[in-house]
């Protein structure tokens, strides 16, 4: 058996097996360019055209600027402009900084599996129902002027001052950190998981420093490498949002995104130009955004170095840190109450203004939505649904698959997967769906779940990569060496260790999918009706009980996953100590 | 049992001319405790994670491993049969101890049907009759140790790495882990090739050592 013809087969077997998966490698990156890639560059590039002049379908074709100078003339571009800004900058800063806070508060402070909880139920909340729920306490006519007026003053009447869609857009900024603060914390208690932050704690305080100096000089420079990509998610996003910036952001001027897309829809076939123009620049400016970004690091770092340079022990910083901390609970709280109000409106039935409950109650509107509009939660159910699990799928054959690329290629690959999470939305989507019309292709569900899933797949690779990479080796190589496959060793010792991550993954993308918006409406046509669509475009009508309704379905299915995927590890492995909620 | 030989190996990072093992080779005898010594970094694991097949792609290694006449420098891990013992125990700890037991314990070579007697059989010699269904992050550092020399060895190997596995225990614990493994690895006639920094367990081997020097530049 040890004869020579044994070895040359070896040496064949290990050959072709290496071959083999090289090929099935190359398929998987030719199907995800295939499906991710080319159509996000092809809908860029058509959207990229006409705001050059370039556009067929009215018969126009020359190569002019004229869509820029009738954008930049356009009254009310330069607030719109400002605005926009000055909301993504403004939110992005506020949410990192009220997130570290109130990460240094709590950490070994408060069980794991409370903030678990509380983190899940923020997280699944979709972007569209935070805002109707925040609206709802805000408004001039809301719950927090109601309580106002019972206790204080006779207002009969809402008072005639704007608090939401105000024309700085503050109402926009707090409703957006309300909802960005729990992913980054997400992201952040998950990072920390990689330092011995107790240690470094102890070491801090035996020096003579307190908790808020430790974290900013020793904790965070050490993490904030590993969220350092979320925080440029959170940014464009904030920069480019726009279910949010209907239901309470400015509308005179609205913000650039917002702008772009009323022009989109615009009868007038021209106003396409502005349109394209408009949303051309939002990529422009989320490029930019990245760049300033980055210059601010570098400052920040270097007064930072400053300031551990002169080993000052303040307690400034600790007050600070905890204002910080306490500005966050209660924006969190409002967030709770924000929900609490969408479930008291979605059963009122008369609730005249200054009254703080409802005079009488109803389940009118759930059963009107439960019965005669079903299939827009169908629809959204099961476009969430596969657009998850398909992701999912592709998410462990990408980290499984073997890497033979170099790593700056791994990178760019990397890059391309997480692209949509960067360029607007409005940017290639009205361009793919113009693609879509000339290929004959017309809106259905599973157009609808392809779209979804450019959004879906990068969020589900983020939120799993780290789980995966973090996965001691050496449980795979004791595996191998116990004479595993790899597939034996991905089904019976991967999957089942990494369970929790692969569910709470599998739960962001259904969460994620769930409050898509600009994808449902393009591509969809208008023909797919989700809960997401039909609750931004009640939002800005009278009916507080229909938003209120869709605003909880909304979020009501993706907390049902939320918490399936806390509980069921905690129910396989009751019995396993280690893997009892080992990391969030 | 056959011997385990190393010729010729030579490993260097991918990106370095400077070679981290140079022309190694060595002869590991079966039923013997061969170890491996030198100072931190010398790329003691490295040699074994090579030997073992699951050498990082950022390194480049010549040379060849055989058990017996056998070459296995190009098969797949999983099927040069050849085990290891890390310093962590590296239990899986989704499954219970007679669980991680039962995936060592390998189908092909353990015709009998009652896969589960085996087991108990296991764990009774190793004075853990009745642990099969405990969780292994409830058992002590030495019991975790044993069960997962249990666990290598039900997987029938034809040679063991040891990569220092007794250096996290405690002294007293030490010895009597290290007599375990030396005791049941001797018995089942397998070449043994140990990492360590500790002199007792050289003492404690009696086999021949291998001191890995820096390599010139």
């Amino acid at each position: 058996m040890d004869d020579p013809i044994k070895q040359s087969v070896e040496k064949a077997l290990y050959a072709m097996n290496l071959k083999a998966a090289i090929s099935l490698h190359s398929a998987l990156i030719a199907i995800l360019t295939a499906a991710f890639f080319l159509p996000i560059v092809l809908g860029f590039w058509q959207t990229l055209l006409p705001s050059f002049g370039y556009l067929p379908v009215l018969g126009v074709s020359k190569f002019e600027f004229q869509a820029w100078q009738d954008l930049v003339t356009e009254p009310g571009f330069a607030s719109s402009l400002s605005l926009t800004l000055f909301t993504g900058f403004a939110s992005t800063v506020l949410a990192s900084l009220l997130t570290f806070s109130i990460c240094a508060m709590i950490q070994n402070r408060i069980g794991k599996f409370a903030t678990e909880k509380l983190l899940a139920t923020f997280l699944a909340t979709p972007h569209a129902a935070v805002a109707i729920g925040l609206a709802f306490l805000f408004a001039p006519s809301g719950f927090f002027s109601r309580l106002i007026t019972s206790w204080t003053t006779e207002w009969q009447q809402p008072p005639d001052i704007i608090t939401i869609n105000d024309d700085r857009g503050i109402s926009l900024i707090i409703t957006l950190i309300a909802k960005e603060v729990p992913f980054l914390l997400f992201v952040t208690l998950s990072a920390l998981n990689h330092i011995p932050t107790q240690k470094f704690m102890a070491v801090g305080h035996a020096l003579g420093y307190g908790r808020a100096q430790i974290w900013i000089s020793i904790i965070i420079p050490q993490i904030y490498p590993l969220i350092r990509l979320s925080l440029f998610i959170v940014l464009a996003f904030s920069l480019s949002v726009i279910d949010m910036a209907i239901i309470v952001g400015p509308s005179n001027p609205p913000t650039l995104s917002v702008l772009s897309l009323q022009w989109f829809y615009d009868p007038d076939p021209l106003s396409l130009k502005l349109a394209t123009a408009a949303a051309i620049l939002q990529t422009l400016i989320i490029v930019g955004a990245v760049i300033i970004w980055h210059a601010m690091e570098r400052i920040v770092t270097l007064a930072g170095r400053w300031w551990i340079r002169k080993g000052q022990r303040d307690n400034i910083s600790d007050y600070l840190m905890r204002l910080l901390a306490a500005l966050a609970v209660i924006l969190l709280a409002c967030s709770t109450l924000a929900l609490i109000s969408l479930i008291i409106w979605s059963v009122a039935w008369r609730w005249p203004f200054p009254d703080v409950t409802p005079l009488s109650w109803s389940l009118q509107s759930w059963t009107y939505v439960l019965n005669s509009k079903l299939n827009i939660l169908f629809n959204s159910v099961v476009i969430a649904a596969c657009t998850s699990l398909i992701s999912l799928f592709f998410a462990i054959a990408w980290l499984e698959w073997p890497k033979f690329e170099s790593p700056s290629i791994r990178i760019i690959v990397f890059g391309v997967i997480i692209l949509p999470l960067f360029i607007p939305q409005i940017a290639f989507l009205f361009g793919l769906h113009i693609l879509f019309l000339s290929s004959g292709f017309s809106a259905s569900l599973i157009s609808v779940c392809w779209a979804h899933s450019l959004f879906v797949f990068p969020y589900i690779i983020l939120t799993l990569s780290d789980s995966w990479r973090s996965l001691d080796k050496r449980y795979i190589r004791s595996a191998a060496s116990l004479g595993a496959s790899r597939l034996k060793i991905l089904a019976r010792v991967k999957l089942p260790m990494l369970l929790r991550p692969l569910l709470i993954s599998a739960a962001i993308g259904f969460s994620v999918s769930m409050g898509l918006y600009l994808p449902s409406l393009v591509i969809g046509e208008g023909r797919i009706p989700t809960v997401t669509t039909e609750a931004v475009a009640l939002a800005t009508g009278a009916d507080r009980r229909l938003q209120s309704v869709y605003a909880l379905l909304q979020a009501l299915f993706p907390m049902i996953i939320f918490f399936a995927a806390l509980l069921i590890p905690r129910i396989v492995y009751a019995e396993r100590a280690y893997l009892r909620g080992v990391r969030l | 049992m056959k011997k385990l030989e190393l010729s010729h190996v030579t490993i260097r990072l991918r990106n370095s001319a400077h070679p981290l093992i140079d022309d190694l080779s060595l002869v590991a005898l079966s039923g013997e405790v061969t170890l491996i010594m030198g100072p931190s970094g010398i790329g003691k694991s490295t040699l074994l994670d090579f030997i073992g097949g699951h050498l990082d792609p950022a390194f480049l290694a010549r040379g060849s491993v055989k058990i017996g006449e056998l070459d296995i420098t190009y098969m797949e891990p999983e099927r040069r049969r050849v085990g290891i013992m890390f310093q962590d125990d590296l239990l899986f700890p989704h499954l219970s101890v007679g669980e991680n037991l039962l995936f060592g314990l390998r189908s092909d070579l353990n015709k009998a049907t009652d896969r589960q007697a085996l087991i108990e059989d296991a764990l009774s010699r190793a004075d853990l009759a009745g642990f099969a269904n405990r969780d292994p992050a409830s058992l002590s550092g030495g019991q975790r140790a044993r069960v997962t020399l249990l666990r290598t060895l039900l997987a029938k190997p034809h040679a063991l790495l040891l990569d220092e596995p007794f250096a996290k225990l405690d002294k007293h614990l030490r010895t009597d882990v290290r007599s375990f493994v030396f005791e049941h690895a001797i018995a089942e006639k397998l070449p043994i090739l140990m990492v360590t920094h500790d002199e007792t367990d050289a003492a404690a081997a009696g086999g021949k050592v291998f001191i890995l020097h820096e390599t010139s530049r």
